[in-house]
């Protein structure tokens, strides 16, 4: 009985410990998205150079590729952006832009500036592709498969550590 | 002259102050307060401790302006809201539905308090149990008493002292 008064609340102090050493790790911010394993929305904008073409994610049917949502007014998408110039160099995956709640002409000098990674971008003015997609921390990134599946998110920018890490890997098994 | 001339600049101010409050041309009250009603349950994710109905986050105005579409088209909350977690997940549910991944969440302040209760009861029917004043050999009762006596009087006497 005596062991039993020392064991008891030993066991429930560790049980704490191990629930905050998991609980208080975790980012709070990273909401896990509804969207993994589900169809990318589909939409069907202008796209950010020319108003007479559109954009829809029919249009990669086929492909690997990557949806990027950014904004010229977005501050961490300038940390992610020289990743994103780097890799479209090296041909690595086709990169698609959502310009989220910007002004063309402010998207259009922002890619002048510092170099434009996109295949394509989408001009999403007012957000509503954007709130499809469940964006609520741009910069966002979505893997999506030959089929149109989503099958990961990167909320907010893309690091050197995500790229090696998660998203080039699971390019390359998309691809395979 | 004089008094005219601050009515109509109070009026002004008000008038200025009622068109900051409502964001949007013509409020329709029946749609605003429905609306008002589902943005409160809901979480904007930009600042997460506060409701759709709360925030000034960009996001939280739009998702405001697309329940007042989805309202104005004849929706129901229940598909408002299906609309808002087939996009943001469960997280944005201020009152999360009940599941396996959320069961300990819902369950867990209950089972705390029933295990409280057992663990009360079994204290206090153990103290019943024993008999508390049994317990004192007779051989050492007068030495317990003198003992009492003592600090009885060393009680009385400390007021004095100081």
């Amino acid at each position: 009985m005596r062991v039993l008064k020392f064991i008891i609340p030993l066991v429930v102090f560790a049980g704490l410990v191990a629930f905050f050493a998991v609980g208080l790790t975790r980012d709070p911010r990273e909401v896990p998205s509804p969207f993994i394993g589900k169809a990318a929305p589909e939409f069907k904008l202008q796209q950010l150079h020319d108003a007479q073409a559109t954009f829809s994610p029919e249009d990669m049917r086929g492909k690997v590729w990557l949806l990027n949502v950014w904004a010229s007014w977005c501050v961490s998408c300038r940390v992610e952006h020289p990743l994103l110039v780097e890799m479209s160099r090296q041909h690595v995956v086709p990169i698609v832009g959502l310009n989220y709640k910007d002004k063309r002409d402010d998207g259009k000098q922002w890619l002048a500036k510092l170099g434009n990674p996109y295949a394509v971008s989408a001009f999403d003015v007012d957000g509503l592709v954007g709130i499809d997609y469940g964006v609520y921390g741009v910069p966002e990134t979505f893997v999506i498969d030959r089929q149109g599946v989503i099958r990961y998110k990167q909320i907010g920018p893309i690091t050197p550590e995500a790229l090696e890490k998660t998203i080039l890997p699971l390019v390359k098994k998309l691809e395979a | 002259m004089m008094r005219a001339v601050v009515v109509a600049l109070l009026l002004a101010i008000a008038g200025a102050a009622f068109a900051q409050s409502s964001e949007i041309a013509k409020p329709d009250p029946a749609i605003e307060r429905r609306m008002k009603g589902l943005a409160e349950e809901l979480r904007c994710l930009v600042c997460q401790n506060q409701t759709i109905a709360d925030s000034n986050a960009p996001l939280a105005l739009d998702l405001r302006n697309q329940i007042r579409t989805q309202i104005a088209e004849g929706r129901t909350d229940r598909q408002i809201r299906e609309y808002m977690t087939d996009r943001y997940g469960d997280f944005v549910l201020y009152r999360p539905p009940f599941k396996a991944t959320t069961a300990i969440l819902w369950v867990g302040p209950f089972a705390m308090v029933a295990l409280g209760v057992v663990v009360f009861l079994f204290v206090v029917r153990r103290r019943r149990a024993e008999p508390a004043a049994a317990t004192v050999p007779q051989e050492r009762r007068a030495e317990l008493e003198a003992l009492l006596d003592e600090s009885g009087r060393a009680e009385v006497a400390r007021p004095k002292t100081d």
